[in-house]
C-alpha cells in the first residue's frame, strides 16, 4: 500500500521542531530514521497530517561520554552505534545488542533516539535501556526533562512522552570494571524481531553479583524487569531465578505463549553464564 | 507548491534530477514511477523484504523505507547504475553462472546488497558474514545456497586479483 496524503517540513533546528510540535500535536510524527513510522505509513496503520523531518538538526547524533554517562544523540543511527569506540569501551550491552538489530539496511537508517521514543516491546534497545538503568532526555517548547527508564516505557508503544515532546538524546552510565552485562535473543530469521530477548547488567561482587537488572522483551506491551529473578540470581541461584520467572506473554505471530516462556528460561541461563564470567 | 508537494534536486546514478514530488512518494516508487528505473523492485513494501535496496550517500537503504522527499541533494545509485558502471558486473556474471537466481525478483536487491558487503571488506568475508550481510534480503526461489556460493567465489576472485 501507498501512504495517505500529508504534509512534510523539513526543520534545521529544535526550536523549529518543537514549535511545530507545540502546533500540531497528535496531528504530527517525527520523521527520524523512519524505518518503523515509514512502514506504518505505508499500511495506513498511521496517516499524520504533518510529518516533521529532524534528519537537519545538527547535534543530535554525537556519542560522546560525559562523566559517568555515555550520551548517545537521539539521531545517532544504528550502524554508527555499532561501529562506536565509544560505545564498545563504556556501553557493552549496546555493543552487544546492535548486531541484533534489523539488518545492514536498515542500520544505516534507523536512529536510536527513535528506537527508544518508538517502544516497540520486541525491540532490543529500549530492553537495554531499561536493564542498564539510563536516562531519556526530552525536550519540548515549554523546556527540558530528563526521565529515568524504569519510569518512561508505560504500555504497549506508549511511553512518559508527551505529544509536544522529542526524545534529544540518551544518556547510559559508564562501564567500569565491576560492571557486567549479557545479551542474548532467538529470533526465527538473524535480524527479525525476537521471539524472546533478554538485555541483563550487574555489578561484580567478589564471586557474586550485585544491582541485578533483567530486562525482557518480546514477552509483554513493554520491556519487562523481572525482580524476583534478579534477586535470585544475586542470590547465585540460577534455578532459583528461572522458577521465579513471572512473566505473561501472549501468543503472536512469532511464539505461543507456552514457547516464550520456556524460551525465556533458556535465555535467562545463557545470560547468566555471560554476567558471571570473570572478565580480564 | 505546498507542503504536501516538493521541488527536490538530487543525482541519481550521477545524472542530476529536478522533479516535483508529492510529500507521501517513497523513494523507490519515485525512481520506478518517475525515472522509469524499474530495476528496483517493490516487494514487501515495509522493509522486510530488501527488494527496493538502493544505494543513498554510498550507504544501502530501503528505498520503501524513505521517501524521495529525503533525498533532496542525495546521490541515489540504483542497480542500473551499478550494472552500467561495471561495478558489479563480475557477481552479476557469477549470479548467471552459479544459478544464483530463478525468476530474478530479488536480484537487484541482492546484487547491491552484496556489493555493499564486498566493497567494505578487507579480507574475504566467512559465508556466515555473507548469510548475515545478506539476511535482509528475501529470494523465494534459490534456498540461497546458490547466493552465497556466487558472492563467497567473487570475494575470493576480487582478493585474488588485488594480490
Amino acid at each position: 500500500m501507498k501512504p495517505a496524503p500529508f504534509a512534510y517540513k523539513k526543520v534545521r533546528t529544535l526550536k523549529e521542531a518543537v514549535a511545530l510540535l507545540a502546533k500540531h500535536k497528535d496531528n504530527a510524527r517525527l520523521l527520524a530514521g523512519g524505518q518503523s513510522l515509514i512502514a506504518t505509513l505505508n499500511m495506513r496503520l498511521s496517516a499524520p497530517a504533518l510529518l516533521i523531518d529532524i534528519n537537519g538538526i545538527r547535534g543530535l547524533d554525537g556519542i560522546t561520554k560525559k562523566g559517568k554517562f555515555v550520551e548517545v544523540g537521539a539521531l545517532a543511527r544504528h550502524a554508527q552505534v555499532e561501529r562506536s569506540d565509544v560505545i564498545a569501551r563504556y556501553a557493552p550491552l549496546i555493543a552487544l545488542a546492535m548486531p541484533h538489530i534489523g539488518h545492514p539496511a536498515i542500520r544505516n537508517r534507523g536512529s536510536f533516539g527513535g528506537s527508544i521514543a518508538f517502544a516497540d516491546p520486541a525491540a532490543e534497545l529500549p530492553a537495554c535501556l531499561l536493564a542498564l538503568g539510563g536516562e531519556v532526555d526530552i525536550a519540548s517548547a515549554k523546556g527540558k526533562r530528563k526521565v529515568k527508564a524504569d519510569a518512561f516505557f508505560k504500555g504497549l508503544f506508549e511511553t512518559a512522552l508527551r505529544p509536544h515532546e522529542l526524545v534529544t538524546a540518551i544518556r547510559i552510565p559508564v562501564a567500569d570494571k565491576n560492571t557486567r552485562v549479557g545479551f542474548a535473543e532467538l529470533a526465527r530469521r538473524h535480524g527479525d524481531y525476537a521471539m524472546v530477548g533478554l538485555a541483563a547488567s550487574a555489578r561484580a561482587n567478589g564471586k557474586g553479583l550485585t544491582d541485578v537488572r533483567l530486562a525482557y522483551f518480546g514477552v509483554g506491551d513493554t520491556p519487562i524487569r523481572v525482580k524476583t529473578a534478579e534477586a535470585a540470581l544475586a542470590d547465585g541461584n540460577i534455578d532459583a531465578a528461572v522458577s521465579a520467572l513471572d512473566l505473561e506473554p501472549h501468543d503472536d505471530v512469532q511464539a505461543t505463549a507456552k514457547l516464550k516462556k520456556h524460551l525465556a528460561g533458556v535465555l535467562l541461563r545463557r545470560v547468566a553464564a555471560q554476567l558471571l564470567e570473570t572478565r580480564p | 507548491m505546498n507542503d504536501r508537494t516538493l521541488d527536490i534536486s538530487l543525482t541519481v546514478n550521477g545524472a542530476r534530477v529536478q522533479d516535483r514530488v508529492e510529500a507521501r512518494k517513497t523513494l523507490v516508487d519515485f525512481l520506478r514511477e518517475d525515472l522509469a528505473l524499474t530495476g528496483s523492485h517493490v516487494g514487501c513494501e515495509h522493509g522486510v523484504c530488501g527488494a527496493c535496496t538502493v544505494r543513498v550517500n554510498g550507504e544501502i537503504v530501503r528505498g520503501c523505507l524513505m521517501l524521495a522527499v529525503q533525498c533532496d541533494g542525495a546521490a541515489v545509485e540504483t542497480i542500473e547504475g551499478l550494472s552500467d558502471s561495471g561495478e558489479v558486473s563480475d557477481l552479476q556474471a557469477a549470479f548467471e553462472q552459479r544459478n544464483a537466481l530463478q525468476c530474478g525478483y530479488c536480484t537487484p536487491g541482492m546484487i547491491t546488497a552484496a556489493q555493499d558487503l564486498l566493497r567494505r571488506s578487507k579480507k574475504v568475508p566467512s559465508r556466515d558474514e555473507i548469510r548475515e550481510h545478506l539476511s535482509g534480503n528475501y529470494c523465494r526461489c534459490t534456498g540461497y545456497h546458490a547466493i552465497v556460493d556466487a558472492v563467497e567465489a567473487v570475494a575470493q576472485a576480487r582478493a585474488g586479483a588485488r594480490k
